[in-house]
């Protein structure tokens, strides 16, 4: 806790530091969260057109590879994202702020989504070029158990009542999942390689032109922009849950009333 | 990249499924989870109130009691 | 010098005590990991050359499910009759006797696993050149699953629905260990030797044996304050 020192003449510097009580962060993400989702629709639409009207027909793969600008940036943002919870987790745990485990627990869902995006387009991607629906290829199979960790930390801090414990029991198996993720990844693809003859990847497009790559570059962005706008959303309504007896959020609900 | 036509664009060369299931499902999800950010915090924000209002009620009622 | 026991040694001993005592509950982990084996036949059957193939997963697969339905028992008892409280509020570190309870725990349920393993291989026909590699690779990954699973005995520590948690949560950890012990039977038949898969075994168990602990005395610090 920072002591107020009591001076007459210079102000105390207000560093960025304040943002971490929630009661602060709570209208910066107001303001901050339109914006970004802005950036992510515009990036979206640009990417899309880039995806449909600009990356041409692929030699080998023909349209069907146009599936990528949707699978490779939600398979980038869903690790991103596990990342970035077990960052918050590991800062709650070490500086024991409220803010940084409400932001991991807002991060989650939406990681979790990009998983099951990219594990859906990875399918429908597999069936025409590969054959079938699913063929255990090491990074599908990695994002199926990036899958399962995320299902888990919603699923442990949902069941715990208690919002203390529930907070650092999430950064726990948060911070252990993240430990194992690279362990995890690395065993999949040694099994991978040795059950199966055939290497199959589905993430390689073996000559990637620049018009694809900056396609999937933007959607990449668009998705990152929108994870953002979305957890600050999410992160303002936990606040409120979690702060709901103070008197700043009875201020807030008060005001919320009217527009009801 | 030149669609020849509204057809060629939308059977995409024979993967139309495919293509767009994906990017629908996608869309979908990602519709389906705005809705439901926006909406969770209108109703937190009900919910709270609701909250309010009964532990407001549960007060005065104690302290009415307590005085008769 | 001092005659009393160290923290290890008593809380060890004490749980052995206790599972001998609750005997029962042990084998039934045991017998639930034969019986299990003994399904696979009848769903995929009995054709030789297949129970061959499969055998190591099939009995990696049932160890993993008897450990993870035997980790209730690893806190829970303590748990319900006040002891967990009083062990945290020791002055001993608590992955001490954190780690006496995992070791213990494994000794009880994992240990018999491992012993009855390659006679639950030989059902299957498994080419007895690779029993002993079998056991060496259950030995040295039943306790990672041990460990690995007592963190997340501790997290979902008195929850309601824990089990099935419990599962959710610890299960994607366990297949890295999956992995490299079914592979490793599997890389001994296929000629290219199990040195590589065991070792990766070993050196998991050493950092589970390092990290394991500390974050089962974080989760159980934070079920019970």
């Amino acid at each position: 806790m920072r002591e107020t020192t009591i001076t007459t003449s210079r102000p105390e510097p207000r560093s960025l530091l304040r943002f971490a009580a929630p009661q602060m962060f709570y209208p910066l993400a107001g303001r901050l969260a339109p914006w970004f989702a802005t950036v992510a629709l515009v990036l979206t639409l640009a990417g899309l057109w880039l995806a449909f009207f600009v990356a041409p027909t692929d030699a080998q793969q023909g349209e069907v590879y146009r599936v990528i600008f949707i699978h490779v940036p939600a398979a980038w943002m869903s690790m991103f994202i596990y990342l970035v919870m077990a960052f918050w987790s590991a800062v709650g745990l070490v500086m024991n702020t409220r803010l940084s485990f409400l932001m991991s627990r807002a991060l989650a869902p939406t990681g979790a989504m990009f998983c099951f995006v990219a594990l859906w387009t990875g399918a429908l991607w597999g069936k025409p070029t590969w054959g079938a629906y699913w063929v255990w290829d090491a990074r599908l199979t990695s994002q199926l158990l990036l899958l399962f960790l995320y299902l888990g930390f919603m699923a442990l801090t949902t069941a715990i009542e208690d919002p203390r414990r529930s907070d650092r029991a999430g950064a726990i198996i948060a911070l252990v999942g993240a430990v194992n993720v690279p362990i995890i990844y690395f065993s999949v693809k040694w099994w991978n390689t040795l059950h199966q003859g055939a290497s199959v990847s589905l993430t390689e497009a073996p000559s990637m032109a620049a018009t694809m790559l900056a396609g999937m570059l933007v959607m990449a962005l668009a998705a990152w922009a929108y994870s953002i706008a979305v957890a600050l959303w999410r992160v303002r309504a936990l606040i409120l849950e979690r702060e709901r007896h103070t008197e700043w959020v009875g201020a807030e609900l008060t005001a919320q009333e009217g527009k009801l | 990249m030149q669609w020849e036509s509204w057809n060629a664009f939308w059977e995409m060369g024979g993967a139309g499924p495919f293509v767009w299931g994906s990017y629908a499902v996608t869309a979908v999800l990602v519709t389906m989870e705005l809705v439901m950010v926006l909406r969770g915090r209108s109703e937190t924000v009900r919910r709270l109130l609701r909250l309010r209002r009964v532990t407001a009620g549960q007060e005065s009622g104690r302290r009415s009691r307590d005085r008769a | 010098m001092s005659a009393l026991p160290s923290p290890f040694a008593a809380v060890l001993r004490r749980d052995l005590l206790l599972a001998w005592r609750g005997r029962a509950d042990v084998l039934v982990t045991l017998a639930f990991f034969v019986v299990v084996v003994c399904l696979f036949p009848f769903g995929v059957g009995a054709e030789p050359n297949l129970l061959r193939a499969i055998a190591p997963g099939v009995l990696w697969v049932a160890a993993l499910l008897a450990t993870l339905l035997s980790l209730h028992r690893l806190f829970a008892q303590d748990h319900a009759d006040g002891t967990l409280e009083q062990l945290l509020l020791t002055p001993e570190p608590t992955v001490l006797w954190v780690t006496a309870k995992v070791a213990a725990h494994w000794i009880a349920t994992g240990l018999p696993l491992v012993l009855v393993a390659p006679g639950l291989a030989l059902l299957f026909d498994v080419e007895q050149g690779a029993l002993p590699i079998l056991t060496l690779s259950l030995a040295l990954g039943t306790p990672i699953l041990a460990l690995l699973g007592a963190v997340g005995a501790a997290l979902t520590l008195g929850l309601r629905g824990g089990g099935m948690l419990l599962a959710l949560l610890v299960l994607p950890l366990f297949v890295p260990v999956l992995i490299f012990g079914a592979g490793a039977v599997d890389a001994y038949l296929s000629g290219s030797g199990a040195d590589a898969h065991l070792l990766l075994l070993g050196g998991g168990l050493l950092g589970a044996l390092a990290l394991a602990p500390f974050a089962c005395a974080a989760a159980l610090r934070i079920a019970l304050e």
